[in-house]
């Protein structure tokens, strides 16, 4: 496992996402509310590109006509079929006890740290004042 | 440590031998402007058109039954192109996600524009589906030979039906008449024989893709609620127009007709043919004119395509189904570019034996038009 430095902070804003190849890997980070997720942009459905689908929210209801959106932004409906996901996770919705999407972590990190390592950031211009997502594959 | 992401964005693994020169039996075309239509209609209906527009047997005019997914009204999510447009709208676009993917041999288009199929005005309704036919040829067909193009009709206007498809036979663009599922009657009645007679003796095939309106109640126990509940109705109207074509002795009739259902599921195939042969042996004196037992005729004359594929809990049942239907009547479709398209390397969720795949998802096709 390394880490890798995929983007400036301010690059994805609250609500948005960017799709970055690792490792030969397209994954998805989004930004969830100042918090940063990572999945991996393959549905384990039928292999569509996942993270190119809407954050949507959770819709729930105890009786027909009694509908509560909770989660709102939490989830990622894939572009295909619908299938929806937790951002947070990568658990399925709609068959959670078998079907999950590949989640990577992530982490804030300060340009000092990161300029200390053994590798000198070139499509992602480190500097020491700014902040870096990390994620680690 | 810190390592650099690339940026470049590898290509997807299409190295699925099995798959090449593939036949997709299902796509959908759609102009990028509804005036593209206008080229093709007499001065007098592109008037008419303009003025009265469509009216259809739908119970709610100016609306579809229900609104389907949104946003998107129903397609899929990344395939608006991104010069504009609607999904299916653009060549290149289409090449690019669809066709130049995994080496497609063939592609057959199935219209659901212009609804010349569903029109209650019929004069109207045959210069729509004239229109439609030129429609293909001159916008798919001829830049992108791949693809080929479905006969439009409405069967309720029988001359207008019957000339056009004799006015297409031997155009080999063409791969077979396309037909409403959702009709006024079911299709085995004797008011639609003619038309399907014209389909046989001039060697096309019939392909009914589901939707459609028949300004009935879409379910079998009246309105559904939802989108979810409506879908699987389609399933109900492909059982009613087999069993409307097997009992009222449509095949004994027109020996030569075959049939496709397009985008209504196949695993209630087997269900509803072991109920067919179970009830002929006790009602057959009701139906003389039937000589062999329903299962047959529907083995002999029915075609399925695949796509929503089925998900059975346990994925090895997919398996028993095909070998009841037969590997050889089951032809691969993606519905491009809906939202419940399939795609040919993960629509199965089990590993198909390489022969029964090679039929599936291009032999039975090549044979089944004909093609080359």
């Amino acid at each position: 496992m390394a880490r890798h430095v995929v983007a400036a902070v301010e690059e994805i804003p609250p609500g948005q996402s960017k799709i970055i190849t690792v490792r030969g890997r397209e994954i998805g980070v989004f930004n969830v509310a100042s918090d940063f997720y990572a999945l991996i942009n393959r549905c384990p459905h039928e292999g569509a590109a996942l993270c190119k689908g809407l954050l949507v929210g959770r819709m729930e209801a105890d009786k027909p006509g009694e509908y509560r959106l909770t989660r709102k932004g939490e989830m990622l409906r894939c572009p295909w079929h619908g299938w929806e996901f937790d951002i947070r996770t990568g658990q399925s919705w709609c068959d959670p006890d078998h079907t999950f999407v590949r989640s990577y972590k992530v982490s804030v990190e300060p340009g000092e740290t990161l300029v200390k390592g053994p590798y000198v950031a070139e499509t992602v211009p480190v500097r020491v004042e700014g902040n870096y997502i990390v994620v680690d594959i | 440590m810190n390592v650099i992401a690339p940026t470049a964005t590898p290509q997807a693994d299409v190295s699925m031998q099995s798959l090449l020169g593939y036949v997709d039996c299902d796509i959908h075309p759609y102009f990028r402007d509804p005036a593209e239509l206008d080229a093709f209609l007499a001065p007098k209906w592109r008037e008419h058109r303009r003025e009265y527009g469509a009216r259809s047997r739908s119970p709610m005019a100016y609306a579809a039954q229900y609104p389907r997914l949104s946003p998107g009204t129903g397609m899929r999510q990344d395939a608006f192109p991104p010069a504009g447009g609607h999904p299916g709208s653009d060549l290149a676009f289409m090449r690019e996600q669809l066709i130049d993917l995994f080496g497609m041999a063939h592609g057959i288009m199935l219209p659901l524009l212009g609804r010349g199929g569903d029109e209650r005005n019929l004069e109207f309704g045959a210069a729509m589906c004239n229109a439609v036919n030129d429609w293909q040829l001159a916008h798919w067909c001829e830049p992108e030979p791949r693809l080929k193009a479905s006969i439009q009709v409405n069967v309720d206007h029988t001359e207008a039906a019957v000339a056009e498809i004799e006015k297409r036979a031997g155009d080999r663009r063409f791969a077979q008449v396309q037909i409403q599922q959702r009709g006024l009657e079911p299709l085995g009645r004797h008011r639609y024989r003619r038309i399907l007679d014209a389909c046989a003796a001039n060697g096309f095939p019939v392909a009914m893709h589901l939707g459609g309106t028949s300004g009935h109640a879409s379910t079998a126990g009246g309105w559904p609620s939802y989108y979810h509940e409506e879908h699987h109705a389609y399933v109900q109207s492909m059982e009613a127009i087999v069993t409307s074509l097997v009992v009222e002795g449509v095949f004994e009739q027109v020996p030569n007709l075959r049939v496709v259902l397009v985008e209504g599921g196949f695993a209630w195939i087997p269900a509803l043919t072991w109920r067919l042969d179970k009830h002929f042996q006790r009602l057959r004196s009701e139906v003389p004119h039937l000589k062999r037992l329903p299962s047959e005729y529907i083995r002999d004359h029915i075609w399925v395509t695949t796509q929503p594929v089925e998900e059975p809990e346990r994925a090895g049942d997919m398996l028993s189904t095909l070998e009841w239907i037969g590997w050889d009547r089951v032809m691969f479709s993606t519905d491009y570019p809906h939202w419940d398209q399939d795609d040919p390397r993960y629509a199965f969720k089990v590993a198909i034996p390489e022969a029964n795949k090679k039929k599936l998802f291009r032999d039975n096709a090549l044979a089944f038009y004909g093609f080359e």
